[in-house]
């Protein structure tokens, strides 16, 4: 126990010394290079006259933050929506939430234009929602039922879908759209920051609940039946963790556009050091997911510098092949 | 039996007594289906069935596929909902009372579950402690006495650290029995915890669940799909058809030639095995 207990810790110590690494380098890379020496200064004792530590606090600290929780909310929703339908390959991506909620606000934005900013999060919230809701009735009404390859399959017609009438709408009405081109590739932009404030107390009641009902799902994870048996209310863990899922995925969505793939790599990757015990599963697919998409965001930046690719192209890149390694070890 | 166990119990010495010999409580307790109808969407499948299951006793539910045994099981461990009727457990319904306070009660061997890929056994197990732990109070010392026990009861503390899915057959059926009884519970019911297995395992699966209640005095509600293991295990058989309890009580006076062929349509002879004292059937061959 007391080994276990020590392995524990460290694999926090470990976690924590990782996430701060990766949070400094994210900070100090850009278009102007900050020595990590006046990070920590600028982090420690702000300046206000110095030019450099205006651009750590007020440009690249907000999209460390924004990055970090970003990550965290999608590998959690995904480890979630893993775990509740016994889908390895269940994602907010793959199951069609990135693409309603990007559609909602693309809608809503057509509509009325940005004053839609305040319930920007709300709007993504009920396109998750509605398009999750779809692609569950589609693969549960096919034969078979709603099984995992079924649900991956209705999951890309709605996004393939979605995403053919997001770019007729860009079409139509180029000017309007400009700017939200870059944010429907998935990006993460310090800017946003205003938008934290709107997401915060979804993201806040999303990583609540799934902490809360991470011990219901990994016995729910072993069959209704036996979840049951143990005491568990599964229509109620069920209904909270969807809820969990929605917050959270709108809130990432609102804050850095559709992420694909983080929801399904970090769960998986974090099983192989944490086993597969919810009750770790969850809390360390928030930190690794967090970790990850710092460390992807970097990469966004410095791979084709001076040139900034688009975050969500790099998540996509590095996530596809591990979903072909996935379905080729798992199906 | 379960008398006996008590008895221990209270005995001075009791404290060097392996755990397996602790009842779980010392309240009666009861379990009884009352008038019920249940089933999968609008036909049902059990037509006004009564049932109570005797304390301390194995109970083993027999019949042709689709007869309704494990949709009676379903319906008295609260899977499924009686249309018609209810189930009482010591005195409360079921069906009304919170799920986690029927778990404190009643255990649950599902039919086949499957382990989610690369859990422990040690983590399948402590599963079985969920209706005891609340939010703020995740594992106590009782816990892991309870989990350590279930464990070496069904002699798999060897495999605590090992996946689920890299054990035989038979050594996952005794994991997930390990998970029932770390519930700590007085009733256990199970579903078929035998289909699939070799007979030799079969044998060893229902002698560790015999054992089991003997000696921590629990009582026993198992659906079986082998007569002849029924007969040799059972100490009330009931035996069902097209969802109606045909006969039920003793396992001597049940388990007969008339009864199989009117439950199954099966031509048998019954031999009545005096080194067990119990019945055993041998099918005619050829009419």
């Amino acid at each position: 126990m007391t080994i276990q207990k020590f392995g524990e810790v460290g694999r926090l110590g470990l976690m924590a010394v990782v996430i701060s690494l990766f949070f400094a380098l994210h900070i100090s890379i850009g278009a102007k290079a900050i020595p990590l020496s006046d990070v920590f200064t600028a982090l420690i004792a702000r300046d206000e006259t110095v030019f450099d530590h205006i651009v750590v606090w007020n440009l690249r600290m907000p999209r460390a933050l924004i990055a970090m929780v970003v990550g965290a909310a999608l590998a959690v929703s995904g480890a979630l929506m893993q775990g509740l339908t016994r889908n390895p390959l269940a994602d907010p991506g793959l199951l069609g939430l990135l693409a309603g909620a990007s559609f909602a606000v693309v809608v809503g934005f057509g509509i009325w234009g940005s004053a839609i900013v305040p319930i920007m999060p709300l709007v993504a919230a009920g396109g998750a929602l509605a398009a999750s809701a779809l692609v569950f009735w589609i693969a549960s009404s096919a034969p078979g039922g709603a099984r995992p390859l079924t649900l991956i399959l209705a999951g890309a017609a709605i996004t393939a879908f979605l995403g053919a009438i997001i770019a007729a709408v860009q079409l139509l009405d180029q000017d309007n759209f400009d700017q939200l081109r870059v944010w429907l590739t998935g990006t993460i932009n310090g800017n946003r920051m205003s938008y934290m404030m709107w997401c915060l107390p979804w993201l806040l009641v999303g990583f609540l609940v799934s902490f809360a009902v991470a011990r219901q799902i990994t016995s729910l994870a072993m069959g209704d039946e036996v979840a049951i048996g143990l005491g568990v209310n599964v229509a109620q863990v069920k209904i909270l963790s969807l809820i969990a899922v929605v917050a959270l995925t709108a809130s990432a969505v609102t804050l850095s556009g559709p992420l694909g793939f983080i929801g399904l790599v970090i769960p998986h990757a974090v099983r192989l050091f944490v086993g597969t015990d919810y009750r770790f599963v969850v809390p360390y697919s928030a930190l690794v997911g967090a970790a990850y998409l710092l460390f992807v965001d970097i990469v966004a930046r410095i791979a084709l510098a001076p040139i900034e690719i688009s975050t969500g192209l790099v998540t996509s890149l590095l996530g596809a092949p591990f979903f072909v390694w996935l379905v080729r070890a798992k199906l | 039996m379960a008398q006996m166990a008590k008895d221990f119990y209270h005995n001075e010495k009791v404290k060097v007594l392996p755990l397996a010999q602790k009842p779980a409580t010392q309240k009666p307790i009861s379990l009884r289906a009352q008038n019920i109808s249940a089933g999968y969407g609008e036909t049902p499948i059990l037509k006004h069935i009564d049932l109570d299951v005797p304390e301390g006793e194995i109970t083993i539910l027999v019949g042709p596929n689709g007869c309704g045994k494990s949709t009676l099981l379903k319906t008295m461990a609260r899977i499924l909902t009686p249309s018609e009727g209810s189930v009482s457990l010591n005195g409360q319904n079921v069906h009304q009372l919170p799920t986690r306070q029927v778990a404190q009660q009643m255990a649950l061997l599902a039919q086949g579950p499957i382990a989610p890929e690369g859990l422990k056994v040690r983590e399948l197990v402590a599963q079985g402690r969920f209706p005891h732990q609340t939010l703020l109070k995740q594992w106590t010392k009782d816990d892991s006495v309870a989990v350590d026990w279930a464990m070496e009861v069904t002699n798999i503390s060897q495999f605590a650290e090992r996946p689920i899915d890299a054990l035989s057959g038979g050594q996952r059926q005794r994991c997930w029995i390990a998970m029932a009884l770390a519930q700590e519970t007085d009733l256990v019911l199970l579903d078929e915890p035998t289909t699939f297995l070799d007979l030799k395992v079969q044998v060893d699966v229902m002698n560790l669940l015999t054992k089991t209640a003997k000696e921590a005095g629990k009582t026993m509600v198992i659906v079986l799909h082998e007569l002849n293991i029924a007969a040799a295990y059972a100490d009330n058989l009931v035996m069902m058809r097209s969802g109606e309890i045909i006969a039920q009580g003793d396992v001597n006076d049940i388990f007969t030639r008339e009864n199989l062929r009117a439950v199954f349509g099966l031509d048998a002879r019954v031999i009545f095995d005096a080194e067990a004292g119990r019945p055993v059937c041998m099918p005619n061959l050829n009419g």
